[in-house]
């Protein structure tokens, strides 16, 4: 049983978020890089299916020469090949990045092929789909319990108060929600092992694809902008309860209207 | 090549809140006749309502990814719409992916404010937990967006029931198929969608004082939220979860008690329209994105509340 996972590099959730001269970008210096928080559920699944039932992991990033360092760390973790795809992914949009992504997957042995829900940052929760519609395979967002046996996986899928139990047939894609599992740490043997893992690297080119097609203009950033600083409204002291519960209920009326 | 085509969907015999949104702000854009896409004709006049001239209707049963999408191309190569739009539900942000690969068109989504100008569709996406707006433009024809629950409000502008025109089932054979749908627990308002939200946090102290939160969230009529600390400590589900792991929320009103208001959970609900915060210590961050803010005891101040709107409800 093998597994793809797409890793998604970006800024670290904490980071303070700095707009680069053009304002249509986020200025990267200095700032520290992540795996993006679902792709960890994403990852720590596909090892486990790994260790139950053998097989490989490898992990796959489109981007510039820092994602590496996010592909080592998936490679400590354990996941025992690596892709790297260069490009200046800023510069491509979701279908871009999909279209990269689905000829890299072809290129290898895969089952199930892993993203998760949403890169956290840019949050648009596109290119799972994309990538399954693209490799024509049946696709179950936003999984919060799996499991994989032949020819198919079995699924739960998290929609608003519910929850769907999907069956699909491999090769299938899976993008992962949090709850999906416990995502391990990288153990210091792995670390040192990962180190030895080459990670192959590829063009754009190299996957058969026209930059054209890939850095495009189907969406593009026209401004990006910081939000005005919100100064906090009116703070009372809550001392008196039941004088504080007639204020919450006085804004709740007049301000709100929600009562 | 015109007008917008906006993915209805029917939950119970009625479109959902977010559908019904996303019509709403089809037709402000002005960019000519508006449709809807649906699985039940029930919903025609609904959908005239909120300004639906036409309804295609697929009688193709609950969502699965790949017969709704073979539906809605259909649909779509039928009207030629400029845009298509989808209200931002798992189902919808399932779909508008998997749409948008098939059209070979982009996608801007989750977005909270939407122009058409010169043939162009312009959005307002909130990034990087709302530490920066940005603004993108979507080319490609259609041009599609999905839309934030709650960022449009949803308006009925008085039209007739929709015309139905009706779309063949796809005879596709699907790769995934819907087993079966679970819903835990029942009754109980989901987050995504509900106007009124009251979320508790680690200040709450123990499991059992989410009890709290949930009576002043059924006196009001909200749905109860949660920080990630309360998820991470196993007190309430996960789809509680309010904030950048969790989910998105826009209500009218968001209740914060004994939450921080660390910047991930400030990501998911500093857009609610109006927040009021409970925390014992006023340096709290969350503080600074409500518009009141009541320094005090959570124990003390949240019974009382839920007593007085009580009152004012038998009033
Ligand atoms: C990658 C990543 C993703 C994350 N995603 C999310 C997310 O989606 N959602 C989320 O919420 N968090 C998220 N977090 C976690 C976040 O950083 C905080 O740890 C979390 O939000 C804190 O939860 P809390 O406010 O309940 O707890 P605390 O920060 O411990 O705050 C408890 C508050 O309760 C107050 N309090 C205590 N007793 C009382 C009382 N008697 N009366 C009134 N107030 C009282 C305290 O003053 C304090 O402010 C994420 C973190 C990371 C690293
Ligand atoms: N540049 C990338 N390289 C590899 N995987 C990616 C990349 N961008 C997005 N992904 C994957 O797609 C998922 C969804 O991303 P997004 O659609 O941007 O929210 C991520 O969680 C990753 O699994």
């Amino acid at each position: 049983m093998n597994s793809v996972v797409c890793i998604a590099q970006v800024p670290d959730t904490e980071a303070r978020i700095k707009i680069a001269g053009g304002n249509r970008r986020i200025d990267e210096v200095g700032l520290k890089f992540i795996v993006s928080p679902y792709d960890e559920f994403a990852l720590e699944e596909a090892i486990r299916i790994k260790d139950a039932k053998g097989g490989d992991v490898m992990v796959i990033a489109f981007g510039p020469d820092r994602v590496q360092l996010a592909l080592r760390e998936c490679l400590a973790r354990g996941a025992n090949k690596a892709m790297h795809v260069k490009g200046e992914v800023a510069d491509a949009d979701s279908l871009g990045i999909a279209k990269v992504l689905a000829a890299a997957i072809k290129s290898v042995p895969h089952d199930v092929v892993f993203f998760g829900k949403q890169g956290v940052g840019t949050d648009n929760s596109l290119v799972g789909p994309m990538v399954a519609e693209l490799l024509g395979y049946p696709q179950v967002n936003v999984v919060t319990h799996l499991e994989v046996g032949d020819g198919k996986l079995t699924a739960h899928r998290e929609i608003e108060g519910a929850e769907e139990i999907i069956e699909a047939s491999l090769p299938a894609v899976v993008t992962a929600q949090k709850g999906l599992n416990e995502p391990r740490y990288a153990p210091l043997k792995g670390i040192m092992a990962a180190k030895k893992i080459p990670i192959e690297a590829k063009s754009v080119a190299d996957l058969g694809l026209q930059d054209s097609d890939i850095f495009n203009q189907r969406v593009t950033v026209v401004s990006l902008e910081l939000p005005p600083e919100k100064s906090g409204g009116r703070k009372i002291d809550g001392g008196d309860a039941a004088n504080a519960a007639k204020e919450i209920l006085k804004y709740m009326r007049e301000e709100a209207k929600a009562l | 090549m015109a007008g917008v085509l906006v993915f209805g969907e029917v939950k119970d015999g009625k479109l959902k809140k977010t559908s019904r949104e996303a019509l709403s702000i089809a037709k402000k854009l002005g960019a000519g006749d508006v449709a809807a896409f649906a699985s039940d004709r029930a919903v025609a006049e609904e959908a005239g309502r909120y300004g639906a001239k036409k309804l295609f209707v697929a009688s193709i049963g609950p969502y699965t990814t790949e017969i709704y999408t073979s539906a809605l191309q259909q649909a779509i190569a039928q009207m030629q719409p400029s845009i298509v739009l989808f209200g931002g539900t798992s189902n919808g942000r399932d779909l508008a992916p998997r749409m948008a690969a098939r059209l070979n068109v982009g996608v801007a989504s989750d977005v909270d404010r939407l122009e058409w100008t010169n043939g162009k569709l312009r959005a307002r996406r909130p990034v990087y937990s709302g530490k920066a707006f940005a603004t993108v433009e979507v080319t490609g024809t259609p041009a599609i967006a999905t839309t934030r629950p709650n960022a449009f409000p949803a308006e009925e502008s008085g039209g007739g029931a929709a015309e139905v025109v009706e779309i063949a089932a796809p005879s596709i054979d699907a790769k995934a198929k819907l087993i079966e749908t679970k819903v835990p627990e029942a009754g109980e308002l989901t987050i995504a969608e509900a106007d009124i939200i009251v979320s508790g946090g680690r200040g709450l102290k123990e499991a059992a004082n989410f009890s709290l939160i949930r009576d002043l969230a059924h006196a009001i009529g909200g749905a109860v939220g949660a920080s990630r600390a309360t998820v991470d400590a196993g007190w309430i589900d996960h789809q509680h979860q309010v904030g950048q792991t969790g989910r998105v929320v826009s209500p009218n009103l968001y209740i914060a008690a004994g939450v921080s208001g660390a910047i991930q959970h400030l990501a998911g609900m500093s857009s609610s329209k109006h927040i009021v915060a409970i925390n014992k210590d006023p340096e709290a961050p969350i503080f600074r994105v409500a518009d009141l803010g009541v320094v005090g005891d959570l124990f003390q101040i949240v019974p009382a509340l839920t007593e007085e709107v009580k009152k004012a409800k038998t009033h």
